[in-house]
């Protein structure tokens, strides 16, 4: 009987995979942020509304992850924004071999920040390293205020979270304030934004936000 | 239900490291798992069980060795394990905490009958 030590990361083959994305992100000064959430929480609408509001100040393209259809990639096309559709015909995450396939169809001279919209759920994608340089984690108001301590990795993953649907707040038992120290409890260094895709409430900050991190990177 | 596939990876990679004379006969693959990785060890062992079929690891157990998460505090330097995943310092009670452990996801090692 014999003992054979491995010590080798599980992940190592899409880590590997997510540096070279990264590299070549770096070498062709593109941004790129990873959204991940719960199905509906409004990732889509973010997008639509952030590709509006950057139109003539940012160059975007997307990378959009679903388990089935090219509803999404429709939404963003009809915005005249390069946009590659991920179909990952049930699984439940992305990973970067399938996010390095769209990337390279994208023509990267004409791109500053590439979106790449997970597949919505707050578990499995936490894990899975794209290449981005930030995680940001939409969370909606109606899905209650208790949802970062419940998927705790998801919120520690990410850099920043961005409070979407506000405006239905009146209408929930979210408490806005819970919701922000039940997420900082989780990850002090946690940058949050709060939106309404209907109303276009607080879009303008995140977006200058964006833009900001765009120039200083 | 990414088990299924994180098992397939633990397969491909135990695989690289059974002797190709066919005698060997693995009787355990051993993974450590972080609270924070997401992966639920039962579903997992099912997962592993289910693919191993007639490859070389017929046969074998998946042996999951769960990691708490456990943080440096950056205030005070304490070092402790969390529960419910509540990012804190247990002496000070500061929220400046690295997590050092508790994200995990690895093939230790395999234990061969030769």
């Amino acid at each position: 009987m014999s003992r054979l030590t491995i010590e080798r990361k599980v992940l190592e083959k899409n880590d590997a995979i997510a540096n070279d994305i990264r590299s070549s992100l770096k070498e062709n000064n593109i941004f790129a942020i990873n959204l991940v959430s719960s199905p509906g929480s409004g990732k889509t609408s973010l997008v639509e509304k952030t590709i509006e509001f950057a139109k003539g100040r940012i160059k975007i393209a997307v990378i959009e992850g679903d388990v089935q259809t090219d509803l999404d990639a429709q939404r963003i096309e009809a915005l005249n924004i390069p946009v590659i559709q991920i179909v990952t015909n049930g699984a439940c995450h992305l990973e970067a071999g399938l996010v390095r396939d769209a990337y390279y169809q994208l023509n990267k001279d004409t791109i500053e920040l590439l979106i790449i919209e997970n597949v919505g759920n707050l578990v499995c994608p936490s894990g899975y390293d794209l290449g981005e340089e930030l995680k940001v984690v939409i969370l909606s108001t109606t899905e209650g205020d208790d949802k970062p301590l419940k998927y705790p990795a998801m919120f520690r993953n990410s850099s920043i979270l961005i409070i979407n649907k506000i405006d239905l707040v009146p209408y929930t038992h979210c408490s806005l304030e819970k919701l922000r120290s039940n997420a900082l409890s989780i990850n002090p260094a946690l940058i949050i934004f709060e939106t309404s895709c209907t109303t276009g409430e607080g879009i303008d900050l995140w977006c200058n936000w964006l833009e900001s991190q765009l120039k200083h990177q | 239900m990414h088990e299924l596939s994180i098992a397939e990876e633990i397969i491909n990679i135990a695989n690289q490291y059974v002797p190709s004379d066919n005698k060997s006969e693995v009787l355990f693959v051993i993974v450590e798992v972080g609270k924070l990785s997401n992966i639920l060890p039962d579903s997992l062992e099912f997962c592993f069980d289910a693919l191993i079929g007639d490859t070389q690891l017929k046969g074998a157990k998946l042996i999951v060795k769960e990691i708490p998460a456990t943080v440096e505090c950056v205030d005070c330097g304490n070092i402790s394990e969390i529960e419910n995943v509540i990012f804190h310092c247990k002496k000070c009670e500061s929220s400046k905490v690295k997590l050092i452990k508790g994200n995990e996801l690895k093939v230790i090692e395999i234990e061969i009958n030769d």
